[in-house]
């Protein structure tokens, strides 16, 4: 039963007007009325969304397969898959699509297990229990340049930075972050920011779970551990599938903090990285633009898998 | 865990520790729990810390805790023309999050309350443009403006984040508006109200809180872009984002400055989203959870 399917049936079973001749498609004239009334609403938004999005996409998808450098402007012409034989034989596109898959998925991994610990731990009564959450979803509110800049010059730098300077009481020695695991210094950035975001949608789902049920539980014994693994990781699944989901949509497009950190340097270039680096900075349109599509088919294909759980998740409305 | 098993020797002993050993473990996992907010924070705090400091007193190693605060690094701010970009993100935000909200208010209405044929295609279709990555779209884009004259142009970027922020606008607004009692609607349906009336007078309070929801993450979202704000604008558009990216390639000392610019900006989103933090976390799962 879909959230959908339900409201339409709302004015066929309404009294007022009730199918007065059985024509091919029994409408009633209200009905016909309310329709019209529908797509009158939905139209602008659509076209807001083809225009700004979609036609944009169908250009870029034309750009690929022209040979076309803004540096030598009459020299454009059209060489059908060309673009896309380079891109994909280069090495760059490959690398790249291996930089995106891991710090895309390290970051919704890592953010998902910390945001679950902070979300149990949130999820009982103690002093400052608002604080503690106030405090704690901050960090996904700010900024991601700002956050990319207070992380790479101020926690991480390798002088001043105070991740070394606390590393140094446990006798680690100063690390370089930003030009030795810079890979690392990303997924730090990105972990710290998502965290909250994981965090928030967990701490819906443990107050979710009905109290009665955890409550008999305890009466039969159960300790808090076995509570947890039969009881409630079962009824977090979804809430778990979907900030992984959100989580991936969200980082897919990944880009201030490989900007503003590393410049793409040592395994960071993920894909719209690279894009920006060729259309922008070697002002290749039709390869940069081959990029753009083959990212987007990429996206696609996670997007298909996730989307239709999405869906499910959203239209079934077993959260509710 | 082996404490216990020597303590459980009779009934009456368990029945008197394990309160005890409850409360004791208790306190601990709060002690935990804010040794890690702390640390969650910290970044944050050291940020805000540091803004006042003097530059020399920011770059120290060990870190400076105790030292004479001061303004200066804010009149600093100011004096590279922030005011312009808080400004022009302000628009950006603003502008972009009023129109967002007067189309997808509609759509997500005619999506969840009326009636309409193929709403869950056209619901697939607004949620599809969300992943398009803003990458794979900005070539066209940047080249039209340019042609267009309309690069490093606030209106022009507004226009963008409207479509950027549009799907998430009207999935948002659905989950609200589908909890909306039907009868409520029908009620007015059957007294002859007309369908404005229906909307502004009945349905938008119910829904307000959900609005303001929608509305702040649009601006949340908005506020704190940076590929294409980055890409297209340049000196008269420029919003706080590529403003403050430009501190990367910053010489000297500059640790206090970036960290009184960086504070500025994130401000008002951070006050906002601490405000809103209980309504915020439906709008992130776009209205899936309560």
């Amino acid at each position: 039963m879909t959230a959908t399917a339900i409201r339409p049936g709302r004015v066929e079973n309404d009294g007022e007007a009730p199918p007065r001749r059985k024509v091919k498609h029994a409408l009633t004239r209200r009905e016909r009325k309310g329709l019209r009334l529908a797509r009158a609403l939905v139209w602008p938004a659509l076209a807001a969304a083809i225009i700004i999005t979609q036609i944009p996409f169908l250009v870029t998808i034309y750009y690929s397969f022209q040979e076309w450098n803004l540096l030598r402007p009459g020299d454009q012409k059209f060489v059908w898959f060309d673009n896309y034989a380079t891109v994909l034989t280069n090495g760059a596109f490959l690398s790249s699509l291996l930089a995106t898959v891991v710090i895309v998925g390290v970051s919704v991994l890592v953010s998902l297990v910390f945001g679950m610990v902070l979300a149990l731990l949130l999820d009982r009564k103690f002093v400052g229990q608002g604080l503690a959450r106030t405090l704690l979803i901050t960090p996904f509110l700010m900024m991601p340049a700002a956050a990319s800049l207070i992380f790479k010059w101020s926690m991480l730098d390798s002088n001043v930075g105070m991740v070394n300077w606390a590393l140094g009481f446990i006798g680690i020695d100063p690390v370089a972050w930003n030009t030795d695991v810079p890979i690392l210094t990303i997924i730090m950035v990105l972990t710290w920011q998502y965290t909250p975001f994981m965090m928030l949608i967990l701490l819906a789902g443990l107050q979710s779970q009905p109290s009665d049920v955890l409550e008999a539980a305890s009466v039969d014994g159960a300790g808090p551990i076995r509570t947890f693994f039969s009881m409630t990781l079962p009824h977090m699944r979804q809430y778990m599938e979907l900030s992984i989901l959100l989580g991936t949509i969200l980082l897919l497009q990944v880009f201030d903090p490989i900007a503003i950190m590393t410049r793409g340097t040592g395994g960071t270039k993920t894909l719209s990285y690279l894009l920006y680096e060729r259309a922008f900075v070697g002002l290749e349109i039709g390869e940069a633009a081959a990029y753009g599509v083959l990212t987007v088919i990429l996206t696609i294909i996670v997007a298909m898998v996730a989307l239709r759980s999405l869906f499910k998740i959203f239209t079934t409305e077993g959260m509710r | 865990m082996s404490t216990t098993m020597l303590l459980t020797t009779g009934s009456r002993t368990v029945r008197r520790t394990r309160p005890l050993r409850k409360r004791a473990g208790s306190v601990v996992l709060t002690f935990i729990t804010w040794v890690l907010t702390v640390g969650m924070f910290f970044p944050i705090a050291w940020m805000v810390f540091t803004a006042f400091k003097t530059e020399k007193a920011a770059a120290t190693n060990p870190p400076t805790f105790i030292t004479q605060l001061t303004f200066e690094n804010f009149e600093a701010v100011f004096d590279r023309g922030f005011l312009v970009y808080l400004t022009n993100s302000f628009t950006a935000s603003v502008v972009s999050t009023l129109i967002v909200m007067v189309l997808a208010i509609p759509a997500a209405y005619g999506l969840s309350v009326r009636p309409l044929i193929r709403s869950t295609d056209a619901l697939f279709f607004f949620i599809s443009t969300k992943f398009m990555p803003l990458a794979a779209i900005v070539i066209p884009i940047y080249l039209l403006l340019q042609n267009m004259g309309l690069l490093d142009n606030i209106s022009a970027l507004s226009i963008l984040y409207v479509g950027m922020n549009l799907p998430l606008a009207i999935w948002m607004m659905r989950s609200f508006l589908s909890e909306v009692p039907g009868e409520i609607i029908e009620a007015a349906q059957v007294d002859g109200a007309n369908f404005w009336t229906e909307l502004v007078r009945i349905v938008m309070p119910i829904v307000a809180p959900g609005m303001a929801a929608a509305a702040l993450i649009c601006f949340i979202f908005a506020w704190n872009e940076y590929f294409l704000a980055n890409l297209l604008t340049s000196t008269v558009a420029r919003t706080t984002p590529p403003f403050l990216g430009s501190f990367v390639s910053g010489r000297g000392q500059f640790l206090a400055v970036l960290s009184a610019a960086a504070t500025l900006a994130v401000l008002p989103v951070v006050i906002a989203g601490w405000i809103a933090q209980k309504r915020l976390v439906r709008g992130l799962a776009m209205g899936a959870i309560k």
